[in-house]
């Protein structure tokens, strides 16, 4: 049975992509057919995020068109065969998204895949709304600051009220909290929410702890997921997620202040 | 070093703080999200009802539907101005 999975947060610059390409590299890593596609029509991201911006020829928006079938407009990643990456488009309007086209492609993307992961763009508005309309599971990505965690909850409502499963009456949308951008040595010096208080206030389960680190800008620039960075501790924090997100229960790592060694308590400050 | 901990000392709360506001903030959010569609549209009559008597701001009434037990409450609270205040904005 396929899982379709939205990535949404309601504020920008938050790491959905950065979510988007490390939980779908980690889901076909560990050999589930797996799918991501761009939801942000205009502001094409991930692509450049899994590296393969070059070999975009067909997108989302001519296969809702008709102008391409799903297999032209689809790239295979080169580092993981499972992993299949749907770019949006550039240049058309968001409002190509049409509910009808977007469900058909779905339709047939269920097919043949375990996973779809939906990359969906900042906001509430359209493209935002189909990228969450036909999820089954929803991961809210949210930074530890007070304009994040509003615009989550107010994300879990448009969730609760909004899908197709709710219109349809069937068991609500699973949604799960991702809070990225953390960084222990501001909590523990009071300037940062702690995980726990997120929580609490939005009162989701949560998936997992990014911590802020510089893996995820290396890691971009490099148009590689940072899972593959799995020396890093956002690759693996990433990991984790990924585990957590297929069952597996793992304590939180991250999340105290990691003590310096010698030469960095020397040199540090 | 204890010129540093002066500093950290003034900053320390301030997440406290964010998690205060957005305690209410949220509670409040979910209340409106909760609420029946006709609110806004009551409210905004009933704003229209008392200022063919009293101008009143929009803000100065707020409309409150919560649950309790298996009974509603449905709270109006209006903030009459005084009657010096409005006409002394309008003038000089």
């Amino acid at each position: 049975m396929t899982r379709i999975i939205v990535v949404t947060s309601g504020k920008g610059g938050v790491g959905k992509t950065t979510t988007s390409a490390a939980v779908a590299m980690g889901l076909a890593q560990r050999g589930h057919r797996t799918v991501v596609i761009d939801f942000d029509v205009g502001l094409r991201n991930i692509d450049l995020i899994m590296g393969c911006e070059r070999r975009v020829v067909y997108d989302f928006i001519n296969v809702i068109n008709g102008e391409a079938n799903i297999n032209q407009a689809m790239i295979r990643d080169k580092r993981c065969n499972d992993l299949y990456i749907l770019p949006t488009s550039q240049t058309k309007d968001k409002e190509a998204l049409t509910k009808k086209g977007v469900g058909k492609v779905l339709d047939e993307l269920s097919e043949s895949f375990d996973y779809i992961v939906c990359d969906s763009p900042a906001g509430i508005e359209h493209g935002a709304k189909m990228a969450m309309y036909f999820a089954d599971d929803a991961i809210v990505v949210t930074n530890p600051e007070v304009s994040s965690v509003r615009d989550s909850d107010r994300m879990l409502g448009i969730l609760a009220s909004k899908s197709r499963r709710a219109e349809n009456n069937q068991e609500p949308i699973k949604e799960y909290l991702l809070l990225t951008r953390y960084s222990p040595q501001r909590v523990k010096q009071g300037e940062m929410l702690h995980v726990d208080d997120v929580q609490e206030i939005l009162s989701l389960h949560l998936l997992g702890v990014i911590p802020e680190s510089q893996a995820v800008l290396s890691a971009s620039n490099a148009g590689k997921p940072v899972i593959l960075d799995d020396k890093s501790d956002a690759g693996e924090a990433y990991a984790d997620v990924v585990e957590r997100y297929l069952g597996q229960e793992l304590p939180h790592r991250f999340l105290e202040v990691q003590r310096k060694g010698l030469l960095g308590r020397l040199f540090g400050g | 070093m204890g010129l540093l901990n002066y500093f950290r000392s003034s900053r320390r709360g301030s997440a406290s703080v964010a998690k205060e506001r957005l305690q209410i903030l949220v509670a409040h959010d979910r209340i409106e999200r909760d609420s029946p569609s006709y609110l806004p549209m009551m409210q905004k009559e009933l704003l229209a009802v008392i200022r063919k008597y009293v101008e009143v701001d929009q803000d100065a009434i707020s409309v409150n539907l919560e649950q309790d037990g298996n009974q509603e409450i449905l709270e109006l609270n209006i903030i009459l101005p005084e009657h010096s205040s409005p006409k002394q904005a309008v003038g000089s």
